[in-house]
């Protein structure tokens, strides 16, 4: 009786897309890591037939979470957060390190990544968290309160070190201002991040002037607030300060990989074959698509193995390449569809807590989509993060799958809710 | 506002990444081209080149196997590098010095290491490939040369430039193609169509099978195989004839336009051009800009033809009716054609008819005669114009249109030729008298010397010449099988052959008749003129002689011309007889005196007089020459010393003077250039 009431609750519109989303996403794992002998589609040994096993193995996973007490995620939230803090813990105890990065736990032949499960727990602790009528983000030791519970987890990711997970959990800043946070936190943070990187390609005197011009222009025009000239004098010396400190943080505090990425987007003089190489085979996989692609299959960027790692983080190339602008729009408007549906459902939600969750969601999924499709086609700094449901990998995609399921799952259960 | 901000950034975001998407995927096209750089592997099937035979279907050009060594820097792997370098016989600098070079064209790309190995250096090779990784052999296939001569006749193969690349994009990179010769007019012939197959690679550069199912695969398709109308045999008795001398020499078949020999002296051995040598081979032949082996003298050589245009001075004469073959003139050794105005001649003075002038080469006859055919039109122009128009005819002052590099036009002056030198008008008949005895304006190459004969020897037409005889599976162009018929009447030729066939009997080659071959010809000297230190001046004459034989029946038609041969009589006529000798005789020479002395007989010693910026003197021809000739032996040794070239100068201005003196009988009309 009561999963009668689930299954007749469920958002039919965002499960669709997402199986939409996963088979596409399947195919072109199928077309990236197709060898040229033939071999079966269920192939184990096979990417893609390793991608078929947990995409069917995340069908009794859905059914477990939707069979789920809804009240159970709020409940127990904490504990899935502390559980998810010692796995990343743990990490450095029995990780497994590749490429310097120590992000997965080996079982026999698959690999495990906790920190995409934490994101699921740490979105469930601060919608919980927030939810909390005592809570108030217009406070600021409630939002020292909140900024916690996600710059712990992107603490410890750091350390790993995976910048890209890590950055992940900055975008639930967004989320907070939804529920109240004050916008200059978003502000500082854009200025921030626009400083940094036009710091890098003007010179500081320039850059520090212009700045100069726009806050006398601000003061002078500015009416409402009280002019403080003194507030003005201290903003304007933090931000003359990390201008300068900016060539100092780049040749000292970055990666000589990170500076790479930096270097290769804001068009420095790189090597193609080296660190420039994966943008470049990146992009010339994708450019070389034109409207509808080489075909389904056909890409001889991806046939040849010219972009690498090209099932996991860089399989969107696969659709840009042969399934062309026309594939890549439907996919990207498929997507879309998704973020606005989950918002939409967010903001129907009779509690505060499966909002915030909802937004969450929504947040974390757009964030990755728009971080891993920008780095391939040259908008971001290469960044390795997932596409949701399309990379390659089984935590991912069940991470991903559980996060979506148990908004889902709150979703279909509102009814239930007073 | 608040709840906006997030579903706007998707919204925006989304927006961005389309646009960007737009921009690389549609705009943008350089991805398309990178790509298929990336991953498309061009791989060509060259078909063999077809073989070319002589008339008689003796092979000349086959082909051969050549073999380069391909390198890939990057693959190479545990390489012995003391054995490899034995094998080859080369050297651990140049071993490395040739790896440095393919890896500056690319580490991952194959380079050729080492070109064209024989088989026999492929032979203990091959047996070591295996242990070699990074290397192997590219087997290609070059011209094999059955014969040491006909250089110029069959041209060359060489790699394709960049200006050919861009002309014919049919070529690529690396790909060979014939220059000069048959090699270039029938390239396409001999070529076929080379088979293309797009392999797909990946990126490690490994062949991953065929793109796209193999589609846009092509077949290669055999290059035709094509017999020449050359006597290989005429042409290796007119080499050797040659041999020492410079000139040429062109055989051609009046019933058929067919060319039987075309010598060219120096020549070189075709074979030097293939092979590892060829390059080195090509720019010694190439700069050797004294004897240039390379300039195929009997199609470029233009020249005053001298007397064999006498020739067509009679048979215009005759068709303009101005002259019949009894019409006489008398010889005052020379012909007084205005006040002061006189054109010397040699053939001893009398009255002399039309069959006499020919057979005596008398400079005065054709004079008149020429004067006459001017003079019959009310203003001179119209006299030019109608006689060259007769000229053209023949195929002079014209390319010829023959299958070979098109070589010069020659010049045949027209009315507007002489009204640019003489803009106020006032040229006459006498001002262009030198045209009669064909030293004038008219310029003529061996070819169309020896087309002349032919066309003599048709009484009135001819075929265009040309060299192919069968192309396997096709007809030859129809152009050289129509007949063009000349503006003069069959009836005029009777005379001017009896005139031709007297020149041996009783003229000018005399000296160098057959027996049981009766042969119609004629001599011929040519003034020719250089430049030595900026001067004009006058070099020693060239031989010339034409002919056809046998008068009944003419099998062959033929020019002969030897550079600073003086008299026609003294070189080009034995070499004419002796090629018309072995043509029709077919077996051994009897005159063999003769043939010893033409085939040993050298003209360095002339040509040397050039170099050494000594050069003909017309006052006593003989005597100085040998003078000279033994001042340049004393004088080699420094010759590029300062106080020579002051000596030279002085010379040159002498003989200039000398020159203006002596050689009026020709000089007495505007400078052809």
């Amino acid at each position: 009786m009561k999963n009668q009431s689930v299954i007749n609750n469920i958002d039919w519109i965002t499960v669709i897309i997402y199986t939409i989303l996963v088979i596409m996403g399947w195919m072109n794992i199928y077309s990236a890591s197709l060898p040229i002998e033939e071999t079966s589609f269920f192939d184990l040994s096979q990417t893609y037939g390793k991608q078929m096993l947990f995409i069917i193995l995340a069908i009794p996973l859905i059914f477990v979470i939707l069979s789920m007490d809804a009240k159970i995620f709020e409940k127990y939230s904490t504990v899935f957060y502390i559980l998810g803090i010692f796995s990343l813990l743990g990490l450095f105890a029995f990780g497994k390190t590749i490429k310097g990065q120590t992000n997965w736990y080996q079982f026999g032949g698959f690999g495990f990544q906790p920190s995409e499960f934490v994101k699921t727990a740490t979105a469930l602790v601060l919608a919980k968290l927030v939810s909390d009528t005592q809570i108030n983000l217009k406070k600021f030791k409630h939002q020292l309160f909140a900024l916690s519970v996600f710059c712990f987890p992107i603490l410890l990711i750091m350390m790993q070190p995976d910048a890209g997970s890590a950055m992940i959990f900055l975008s639930l800043i967004f989320v907070l201002y939804r529920e109240g946070l004050p916008s200059w936190y978003l502000w500082t943070g854009f200025i921030g991040i626009a400083l940094f990187i036009l710091a890098l390609v003007v010179k500081p005197i320039f850059l520090i002037g212009f700045v100069l011009l726009v806050m006398i222009i601000h003061f002078i025009l500015n009416t409402r607030i009280t002019r403080n000239p003194i507030i003005y004098g201290i903003i304007f010396v933090l931000i003359t300060g990390m201008v300068l400190s900016v060539d100092y943080v780049y040749e000292t505090v970055l990666e000589p990989h990170q500076k790479d990425r930096i270097n290769v987007l804001i068009g420095e003089d790189v090597n193609m074959q080296k660190e420039g190489y994966n943008l470049n085979q990146s992009m010339i996989a994708i450019g070389s698509g034109s409207w509808l692609g080489k075909g389904y299959l056909e890409g001889t960027q991806t046939k040849g193995g010219f972009v690498p790692e090209q099932h996991t983080d860089y399989i969107f190339t696969t659709v840009g390449e042969e399934w062309g602008f026309v594939g890549a729009s439907v996919v990207i408007f498929l997507f879309v569809c998704l973020f606005l549906r989950i918002i939409y459902l967010a903001e129907r939600q009779k509690t505060k807590f499966s909002r915030i969750y909802g937004y969450c969601v929504a947040t974390y999924l757009f964030t990755h989509f728009f971080v891993n499709i920008s780095m391939l086609i040259k908008l971001f700094p290469t960044i390795g993060v997932p596409l949701p449901f399309f990379s390659y990998g089984g935590s991912s995609l069940w991470a991903f799958t559980i996060m979506l399921y148990i908004f889902i799952k709150m979703d279909a259960n509102k009814v239930n809710e007073w | 506002m608040r709840k906006l901000f997030l579903p706007g950034l998707i919204v925006v975001t989304a927006v961005l990444l389309i646009a960007r998407l737009f921009y690389l995927q549609i705009l943008d096209d350089s991805f398309k081209i990178k790509s298929d750089n990336n991953a498309i592997k061009i791989v060509y099937d060259y078909p063999e080149r077809g073989y070319i035979y002589d008339r008689n279907g003796e092979l000349l050009v086959a082909n051969q196997p050549s073999y380069d060594i391909m390198v890939i820097p990057k693959d190479i792997k545990n390489l012995d590098t003391l054995e490899f370098c034995t094998i080859l016989n080369i050297t651990k600098e140049d071993f490395i010095k040739k790896i440095e070079k393919a890896k500056i064209y690319s580490p991952r790309l194959p380079s050729v290491f080492l070109p064209q190995l024989n088989k026999m250096e492929y032979a203990a090779f091959q047996e070591k490939i295996r242990k070699y990784e990074g290397f192997y052999i590219q087997k290609r296939s070059l011209r094999d040369y059955q014969v040491n001569v006909g250089a110029n006749v069959f041209g060359y193969i060489t790699q394709v430039n960049d200006a050919i690349i861009k002309k014919h994009p049919y070529y690529k990179s690396g790909d060979l193609i014939g220059m000069q010769g048959v090699e270039q007019t029938y390239e396409e012939i001999l070529r076929g169509i080379k088979g293309v197959k797009y392999r797909q690679r990946d990126r490690f550069n490994k062949d991953i099978g065929p793109y796209k199912e193999g589609i846009y695969d092509t077949i290669a398709v055999q290059g035709k195989d094509i017999t020449l109308t050359l006597d290989v045999e005429l042409q290796k008795y007119g080499e050797a004839l040659m041999k020492n001398k410079r000139g040429g020499i062109v055989a051609i078949e009046p019933r058929t336009g067919e060319i039987l020999a075309l010598v060219t002296a120096p020549s070189y051995d075709p074979a030097i051009l293939v092979g590892r040598e060829r390059s080195k081979n090509y720019t010694a032949l190439y700069n050797d800009s004294i004897s240039m082996p390379l300039f195929d003298r009997g199609l470029l050589a233009e020249y005053p033809p001298g007397s064999p245009f006498k020739i067509l001075t009679a048979l215009v004469g005759l068709q303009e009716g101005v002259i019949d073959e009894k019409t006489q003139f008398v010889c005052n050794h020379g012909f007084s054609y205005g006040r002061g105005s006189f054109m010397r001649c040699h053939c001893g003075g009398g009255v002399r008819d039309l069959h006499v002038g020919i057979y005596k080469s008398c400079n005065a006859y054709f004079g008149n005669v020429y004067k006459r055919t001017i003079d019959k039109f009310q203003k001179p122009r119209y006299g030019v114009n109608a006689w060259s128009g007769h000229l053209k005819s023949f195929g002079l002052g014209n390319f010829m249109g023959y299958d070979l590099p098109p070589g010069r036009k020659g010049h045949i002056p027209t009315s507007n030729y002489y009204d640019r030198w003489y803009p106020n008008g006032g040229w006459r008949s006498t001002t262009i008298i030198s045209n009669s005895i064909g030293q004038g304006e008219v310029l003529m190459t061996p070819i169309q010397l020896a087309n002349m004969m032919a066309t003599v020897a048709n009484e009135g037409y001819y075929y265009t010449p040309h060299i192919i005889k069968k192309i396997k599976g096709q007809p030859i162009d129809k152009k050289f099988r129509t007949k063009h018929i000349t503006t003069i009447d069959k009836q005029y030729f009777k005379p001017i052959i009896n005139g031709l066939f007297d020149v041996y009997n009783l003229g000018t080659a005399y000296g160098s008749r057959v027996e049981g071959i009766e042969i119609c010809g004629k001599t011929g000297t040519a003034e020719n003129f250089t430049k030595i230190n900026g001067k004009r001046v006058q070099l020693q004459d060239h031989s010339v002689f034409v002919a056809f034989a046998p008068r009944i029946n003419p099998k062959i038609a033929i020019a002969v011309l030897v550079e600073n041969g003086h008299y026609g009589a003294t070189w080009a006529a034995p070499i004419t007889s002796l090629m018309i000798e072995k043509y029709i005789k077919k077996d051994t020479i009897t005159r063999v005196d003769l043939e010893r002395r033409m085939m040993e007989g050298s003209l360095q010693a002339e040509y040397d007089k050039v170099v050494n910026g000594f050069y003909f003197e017309p006052k006593d021809k003989k005597k100085d020459s040998k003078e000279k000739t033994e001042v340049t032996e004393k004088n080699k040794g420094d010759k590029k010393t300062g106080t020579q070239k002051e000596d030279k100068k002085d010379d040159s201005q002498k003989n200039n003077a000398n020159i203006k003196v002596t050689a009026t009988d020709n000089k007495q009309k505007p400078k052809n250039k």
